[in-house]
């Protein structure tokens, strides 16, 4: 077999070459081939494309960022700290092997749960999406990197969670279960919201902080994660974490070219660095986004209120692309209790469009990810296999890893989708009087088979939606690859 | 002219039975010889950024034996490697259950300086071959150590 291998460490003076060596050694004992890049202090020694387009699998022996990963997303991929490769370079091949046979990338898990490994998880999130790269060195597709990141670690706690919640909706008392408390009357509902509902919890500021990881290394950690957890606090939801996390790194990134002085250079990653950041970082989640999200919100609901429901289908689209906007964010709010409130008054119609909007994001995303498997990557495509639950349930969250991941894309194909099924909703005349609970709550739906067919309808919108937009990114990505490749050539 | 090992370190920096029995105090020892020959400005600076090193790795120990407390630092004049042998073995953490007998203290300074850093960085590639570790455990003077890195370390 013939193998690429990418060995970095923080100070690239010695891990990186001593794991290169020992996965040499290995590779040459098995009669594998293997090309291994050296991103150290000693000039990183490039493999190059027809290594590249000539292997058949990745091993990554790093636990710092790594540059470039897009150039093997394609392969499958293991990732090891340096000390494994140096210490267990046999068990190391094994598992490279194991990943071809079976032509996937394995979980970096122990690079995750030592808590190092810069874009670490990024193996998995990058791994298999064929065309799925980023242009290399660009500006975009640093940003991407990092997003990507972010969403490796934050995906999880959208699959545990929503997963959890729509158990809850299942065993519970669909409307009654998100009121129930576990502590104070047991049930299993109960237990399953509460368990869900927490994990939920994490999504920004584990989103934010792992973002800032990824831009700044380990004290971007602490700044991300409080500014996304003053993200859930100010109602800025899952944008809000993505701003906080590029925040948080960005502002370490600048501290880090701060000339301290030597003495003080040891204090500087565990108390300068995320001390000030955070400081920083939290006071403009507070005032700069929190103050005027809450006034924008204001402004939203009162506007919404003050349009009526004079005319339906009109309302049905707008809703529709409020709850698609930014999945639990502030303008998803206001739409969803715009719902809920006129349930009260006994007006059922928009809360019907509003659910329907809000299933269709995971589901239209699970659909594409079943059509378009290859416009996905390996973590992408299991994710959208919750999201068929979590869709089916309501659960909107359940899109904000492939929203995360790729905003600028997603969101606009998961509007279109939801403003169709929110239009048609109303159009149809269906009707809701539960705020919450999707498949389980459609009994309680007036109107049902129109209701579903506005869903249906809705989702195939979005999962379209959606293939013509990453299919549009990864044509743009070919042209941009070979432009960088005809300059490289040139150069040489 | 080619660089050599000669360029980065010297029998003055070969310590064939350490003193010190535990992390701090053998990086340390090692440090001092590397103070004493000229090779670092300042050595509380440079020790602090190995065992911040230490720390954040979770330590450089491996499981051959081997331990490569090491840092790039601006306290550092040259490239340097200060070599050490344990007869106990010193526990420097790690992947490694092992103590490590044999250390090797890599000074880098913080600018560029790539051709010492990489032959350095040959020196650690060397040291995945049993073989070599095996020459250096049965070197019986700093000058035989000296005599097998010329052999095995080169550009």
């Amino acid at each position: 077999m013939k193998f690429v291998a990418v060995t970095a460490c923080p100070t690239g003076i010695a891990h990186t070459y001593m794991a290169a060596e020992a996965l040499e050694e290995e590779a040459k004992k098995r009669g594998h081939e293997i090309a291994v890049e050296t991103q150290g202090s000693a000039g990183s020694e490039k493999v190059n494309d027809s290594q590249i387009s000539g292997a058949v699998g990745v091993i990554y022996a790093v636990d710092t960022n790594v540059d470039g990963r897009e150039r093997f997303s394609h392969l499958p991929s293991v990732e090891v700290t340096p000390g494994e490769a140096i210490n267990h370079a046999a068990r190391v091949l094994d598992r490279a092997e194991k990943a071809v046979e079976e032509g996937v990338s394995e979980e970096p898990a122990e690079t995750a749960a030592s808590g190092r490994g810069g874009g670490g998880a990024a193996a998995a999130a990058t791994g298999g999406g064929g065309g799925d790269g980023p242009g290399r060195s660009s500006k975009t597709g640093m940003v991407r990197q990092w997003l990507m990141t972010g969403v490796s670690y934050m995906l999880p706690f959208v699959t545990a969670g929503g997963i959890l919640i729509a158990l809850a909706f299942l065993v519970g008392d669909t409307v009654e279960v998100v009121n129930e408390d576990v502590y104070e009357q047991f049930s299993f509902g109960a237990l399953f919201f509460k368990i869900g509902s927490t994990a939920f919890q994490m999504i920004g500021p584990i989103l934010g902080g792992f973002i800032a990881y990824a831009m700044a290394d380990r004290p971007g950690i602490a700044p991300g994660i409080v500014a996304g957890l003053l993200a859930n606090d100010n109602g800025a939801g899952f944008l809000g974490a993505i701003i906080g996390g590029l925040l948080a790194g960005a502002v370490v990134l600048g501290l880090k070219r701060v000339p301290f002085p030597a003495s003080l250079r040891s204090l500087l990653p565990v108390l300068f660095y995320p001390l000030i950041a955070t400081f920083v970082v939290g006071t403009i989640m507070i005032l700069v986004v929190g103050e005027p999200i809450a006034a924008a919100t204001d402004a939203l609901t009162s506007w919404l209120e003050g349009m009526g429901t004079a005319n339906a289908i009109v309302l049905g689209v707008i809703l529709g692309l409020m709850m698609a906007f930014d999945m639990g964010g502030p303008v998803n709010k206001v739409a969803y209790f715009f719902g809920v409130g006129l349930v009260a008054e006994s007006v059922y119609a928009p809360m019907a469009a509003v659910m329907a909007a809000g299933m269709t994001p995971p589901l239209g995303l699970a659909l594409a990810t079943v059509v378009r498997k290859r416009l996905f990557n390996v973590q992408e495509q299991e994710a959208g296999k919750a999201a068929w639950v979590m869709g089916a349930s309501f659960i909107t969250e359940g899109a904000i890893p492939f929203a995360a991941a790729d905003p600028i894309r997603v969101i606009p194909a998961l509007m279109a989708g939801s403003a169709v099924a929110g239009g048609l909703s109303m159009a149809f005349d269906a009707t809701l009087q539960a705020p919450h609970g999707g498949i389980f709550v459609f009994p309680l739906v007036g109107n049902p088979f129109l209701y579903v067919l506005a869903i249906a309808i809705g989702t195939v919108v979005t999962a379209v939606s959606v293939i013509l937009l990453k299919e549009f990114r990864s044509a743009q990505d070919e042209t941009a690859d070979t432009t960088d490749e005809t300059t490289e050539a040139a150069r040489a | 002219m080619d660089l050599t090992i000669d360029d980065v370190t010297s029998t003055e920096l070969i310590i064939l039975d350490l003193d010190a029995t535990e992390r701090d105090a053998a990086i340390a020892e090692m440090a001092d010889r590397l103070v004493a020959q000229g090779r670092i400005s300042d050595r509380d600076a440079y020790v602090n950024a190995v065992l911040e090193r230490e720390r954040e790795g979770g330590g450089t120990g491996m499981e051959m034996g081997v331990a490569i407390p090491h840092a790039k630092s601006e306290a550092v004049n040259n490239a340097s490697v200060a070599v050490a042998r344990s007869d106990q073995g010193i526990d420097f953490g790690g992947d490694s259950e092992q103590p490590s007998t044999l250390l090797f203290l890599i000074a880098a300074p913080a600018g560029g300086d790539d051709l010492h850093v990489r032959l350095l960085s040959r020196l650690s590639r060397r040291l995945i071959h049993e073989s070599f570790r095996q020459k250096l455990y049965d070197a019986s003077s700093p000058d035989e150590v000296m005599e097998t890195l010329r052999e095995e370390v080169t550009l």
